[in-house]
């Protein structure tokens, strides 16, 4: 028994381990230490806490387009992150002259909802002329040709908004009803905006459960991504199916864009990349191609990194542990494909297709 | 019958509106209006409305080819309908500009883009006239150009395409030819003011034009001609051809001068980093978007060990042995190659996507460290390092352009010839085979973690000596040099170039960074066309400029049967 495994085990195999253990070992005594030295108390904790999951439920919101057009196409769709964003920019526009004109103060749900509606309506344009033009001709060739085409169509469309709309940074304008924060008792105070990001990332994709689960067309979709070729057979439009695919990923990413604009203000053309590469994170940490995996790995990602940074490493004594948030979530990409390629819920898929 | 001689309005309108789109695009991106600054024939046409032009061209061009029936007699019409109609909705652009004061979104919707788009009239119905009229003359060309004998019709593209590039790089030839007075002279009449002159753009248009077709006609006698002359011959041909190219590369600096030698040198880095990228995914398939993270190792490895600026007051870092150059190359190459395995060794078991989304994260992690405050004592965090050493051999100090260049051309030499070593022998086929297939490759002995360990460490070589030089070069050392866009930019040339292809790298790394550098006001727009241009490589010619044997086979047959090469077996 010892001498079969002492055959099959090698150096690399010792390497990894040694990689992993150290890790680990980094992460008990780090957080072993921040929470003996006491600098944070329980409200701290709650603050990062619920933060992370606002965080985590934008994350989820985009790694679910990556995860349906995944479990469809088996590829990544890298230009995702850029769908996210024109939804996202094209909305300021909306929310800016709304605010100029007093719409958004007095009515602020009917404003909202037609922010939601254009953001949406962009990301889906984008998503579906992308389809068309770069990823359909390609269906039949070698794998890394529509890879090495979406790292193209990311930076076309990174890039073309810039030269659309600038590169400057746009501040999505204060909306009243957002601001402010609810107390739960005691110094657990929770913001009014994170509330309504986790609630309406939450409706969305329950909606979005439903559909695939309940209607035709999901029951369509999910035949396609069991096998195009026998669902052709069975008399579903397969470019159709992939069509209303991306539009549902597009859709949610459009949202995900407003929520994220709406919490940090911020947008500008570069705004995708990152929680791009993060909600491809979440995607893979839950099962890429498994749709509440992807639900669940964003919550999980965003938790990560909001705790992560302070708890593991404020306690080992490194500056600025905040500034390496990025690191804990690539690290943790990392190790989730080498330990655990299926990710969370384990979808058997991907250790054929990894 | 009757149909195939019907006009074919819809198909013409359709052209017309997707040329339409693409030229309101270039149009509203800004490319026009910023590329406008630059002639490409001296006072008749620049080089923003040649962009337009070409968009309106292509559109022509494309509905004469779909127009069915006889040629001639409804490609010019249908070209006609389709320029008109790109020209009209440019026309539509210059009427709603000021009406809905689109400036506000769109920062490039401004005064000045009507004003070329009406081709500097005063009045806006004249030039909305010049514009439709304009565009239906050239969607007319484009169909004229659809409907000549095919040899005619790729000498004519052709010439275009070289009026257009020298025409561009005239302020670049016209640099080169001050260094050498007596050339100049002689050719000076072809350039104006700003870009080619008219009588220089006739020139090089009838010479190209006749070139190419006398050579379509001619050229197979010549080459039978030189085919049949002795093995001596052949010999000394081939010798003397080497000897002329080795003059050329040694003269070239002092040929060029400092600024072109510097464009010269980016080129040469880059060269030398596509050299080491080509054998990670061009040899062995291995797709990975992290790869600045090397180029990065290399470079803060040198800088940390020949970096004068030390200590806790005088410098950025606090721990650096000063070395000196040549020292610390060997280290930082060593260095960079043992990071390659360290990475290579978590991704051993992934492939495609997967892998390429790991490397893009170590690229990542690998920035934001050397970004953060963690490691700021020892690599300078976003203060970086300074006063990086610089080489020396006996007198000659690697400080100016026109020394360095022999320095990294030394460098790409050997790259090069490591390459094509590799790719011929044992190493070399191994990683071809895997590339084809991992499994088979497996089942037929080769050993996988070695050979992909090897494949990471050889590029990861590259990239060390390539980043050793240009921190060398630079002088100092800044985390933002070192972002994804360059192992963008890398993996862009060598798949423009063509995966797997030596030459191929040159080419691209010619085109894709040394045209930028040239010509200031594409930087901005650099990543757009990048962009661009992958998605019309793979659309169209998925193994690049100069492919390599095998890659060109593989895509061709792939697109000649239909079988679904269907990524992966489904489980």
């Amino acid at each position: 028994m010892l001498r079969r495994f002492l055959e099959r085990f090698t150096l690399t195999d010792l390497f990894m381990w040694l990689v992993g253990g150290s890790i680990l070992a980094l992460i008990v005594v780090g957080s072993f230490l921040t929470l003996r030295a006491g600098h944070y108390t329980a409200r701290h904790w709650f603050d990062f806490v619920v933060f992370g999951l606002a965080q985590g439920s934008v994350y989820a919101l985009i790694a679910l387009g990556y995860t349906l057009v995944y479990g469809i196409l088996r590829m990544i769709n890298f230009a995702h992150s850029e769908v996210y964003m024109s939804g996202a920019f094209t909305g300021y526009f909306v929310a800016d002259a709304m605010n100029r004109s007093g719409f958004l103060d007095q009515n602020p749900l009917l404003a909202l909802l037609a922010l939601f509606a254009v953001a949406m309506t962009t990301s889906i344009t984008v998503a579906v002329l992308l389809e068309r033009i770069a990823y359909r001709p390609l269906r039949r060739s070698p794998r890394l040709v529509p890879l090495i085409t979406a790292i193209g169509a990311s930076f076309f469309l990174q890039y073309t908004f810039r030269g659309l709309y600038g590169s400057q940074n746009r501040a999505y304008p204060d909306v009243e009803v957002l601001d402010g924060a609810w107390s739960l008792g005691g110094e657990f105070i929770i913001q009014k905006i994170q509330v309504v990001v986790i609630v309406a990332a939450a409706v969305l994709m329950f909606g979005l459960y439903t559909f695939v689960q309940r209607t035709r067309t999901g029951k369509a979709m999910r035949a396609v991504s069991e096998d195009k070729d026998v669902a052709a057979l069975m008399g579903i439009d397969v470019d159709a199916i992939i069509v209303r695919t991306f539009i549902l990923g597009a859709a949610l990413a459009g949202a995900a864009g407003v929520l994220y604009a709406l919490m940090f203000r911020q947008v500008n053309f570069f705004m995708g990349f990152i929680p791009g590469i993060k909600a491809f994170t979440a995607a893979v940490l839950g099962g890429i191609g498994n749709i509440p995996g992807a639900m669940l790995g964003g919550l999980f990602l965003g938790l990560f990194e909001s705790v992560g940074p302070t708890l593991f490493l404020d306690g080992l004594g490194i500056p600025a542990p905040y500034q390496l948030k990025d690191v804990i979530a690539f690290t943790m990409l990392v190790l989730v494909l080498i330990y655990r390629p299926t990710g969370i819920l384990g979808e058997q898929l991907t250790t054929a297709k990894a | 019958m009757t149909k195939n001689t019907h006009f074919n309005w819809l198909n013409a309108l359709r052209m017309g509106l997707i040329g339409g789109v693409v030229a309101l695009l270039i149009s509203l991106v800004g490319m026009v209006e910023e590329f406008s600054q630059r002639d490409i024939i001296a006072g008749v046409i620049t080089m923003g409305q040649t962009l337009l032009f070409i968009a309106i061209l292509m559109a022509g061009y494309f509905a004469a080819g779909r127009a069915a029936g006889q040629p001639g007699l409804n490609s010019l019409p249908s070209g006609a309908l389709a320029g008109l109609v790109t020209a009209g909705i440019l026309a539509v652009l210059v009427v709603i500009i000021p009406l809905l004061n689109l400036r506000a979104i769109l920062p490039n919707a401004s005064p000045a883009l009507i004003r070329i788009l009406t081709f500097l009239q005063e009045s806006l119905v004249v030039g909305i006239f010049y514009l439709l009229g304009a565009g239906a003359m050239i969607g007319a060309a484009g169909g004229l150009i659809n409907i000549l004998p095919a040899g005619i019709r790729r000498a004519v593209i052709l010439a275009l395409f070289w009026v257009g590039l020298l025409g561009l790089l005239q302020e670049l030839l016209r640099v080169t030819l001050t260094n050498m007075p007596q050339v100049g002279a002689v050719l000076s009449w072809m350039f104006g003011s700003r870009g080619l002159s008219v009588p220089g753009a006739i020139a090089v248009f009838v010479a190209v034009a006749g070139g190419n077709y006398l050579w379509a006609s001619q050229g197979d006698k010549v080459q039978d001609r030189i085919r049949a002359q002795p093995p001596a011959t052949h010999r000394a041909m081939r010798w003397g051809s080497i000897v002329v190219a080795i003059a050329v590369v040694l003269y070239l600096p002092r040929v060029l001068g400092p600024y072109l030698s510097d464009v010269t040198n980016s080129v040469g880095l880059f060269i030398l980093m596509g050299l080491g990228l080509n054998i990670v995914v061009g040899f062995a398939g291995l797709l990975d978007l992290g790869y600045v993270a090397f180029f990065a190792i290399g470079a803060y490895v040198m800088g940390v060990l020949t970096s004068s600026a030390i200590g806790q007051n005088a410098g950025q870092i606090v721990f650096g042995p000063q070395l000196s150059f040549w020292q610390a190359l060997p280290i930082a190459v060593g260095v960079s190659v043992l990071f390659g395995i360290i990475l290579g060794i978590p991704v051993l078991k992934m492939r495609g996507d997967y892998l390429a989304i790991v490397t893009l994260g170590f690229g990542e992690i690998i920035r934001i460290l050397a970004l953060s405050d963690f490691l700021k004592p020892y690599i300078g965090g976003s203060q970086g390092i300074v006063e990086v050493g610089e080489g020396q051999i006996g007198p000659v100090i690697f400080n100016t352009p026109q020394t360095l260049y022999y320095l990294i051309v030394a460098g790409c030499l050997l790259a090069l010839f490591i390459s094509r070593r590799l790719r011929d022998s044992r190493p070399g086929r191994a990683w071809k085979a895997m590339r084809e297939d991992e499994d088979v490759a497996q089942a037929m002995g080769i050993n996988l973690v070695a050979t992909k360990l090897l494949a990471f460490g050889t590029g990861a070589a590259f990239s060390g000596l390539s980043g050793a030089i240009f921190a060398s070069k630079i002088g100092s050392i800044y985390p933002h040099s070192f972002s994804l866009l360059i192992s963008i930019n890398v993996l862009s040339l060598i798949i423009v170039g063509g995966m797997g292809s030596l030459p191929g790298v040159f080419v691209g790394a010619l085109v894709l960074v040394g045209l930028p550098e040239l010509l200031r006001e594409f930087s901005e727009y650099r990543l757009l066309m990048y962009g661009a241009l992958l998605i019309v490589m793979m659309l169209t010619r998925p193994e690049g400029f100069w492919p390599e044997a095998t890659h060109k086979r593989e895509f061709h047959e792939a697109a000649a049967s239909e079988v679904a090469p269907e990524s992966a077996p489904a489980s």
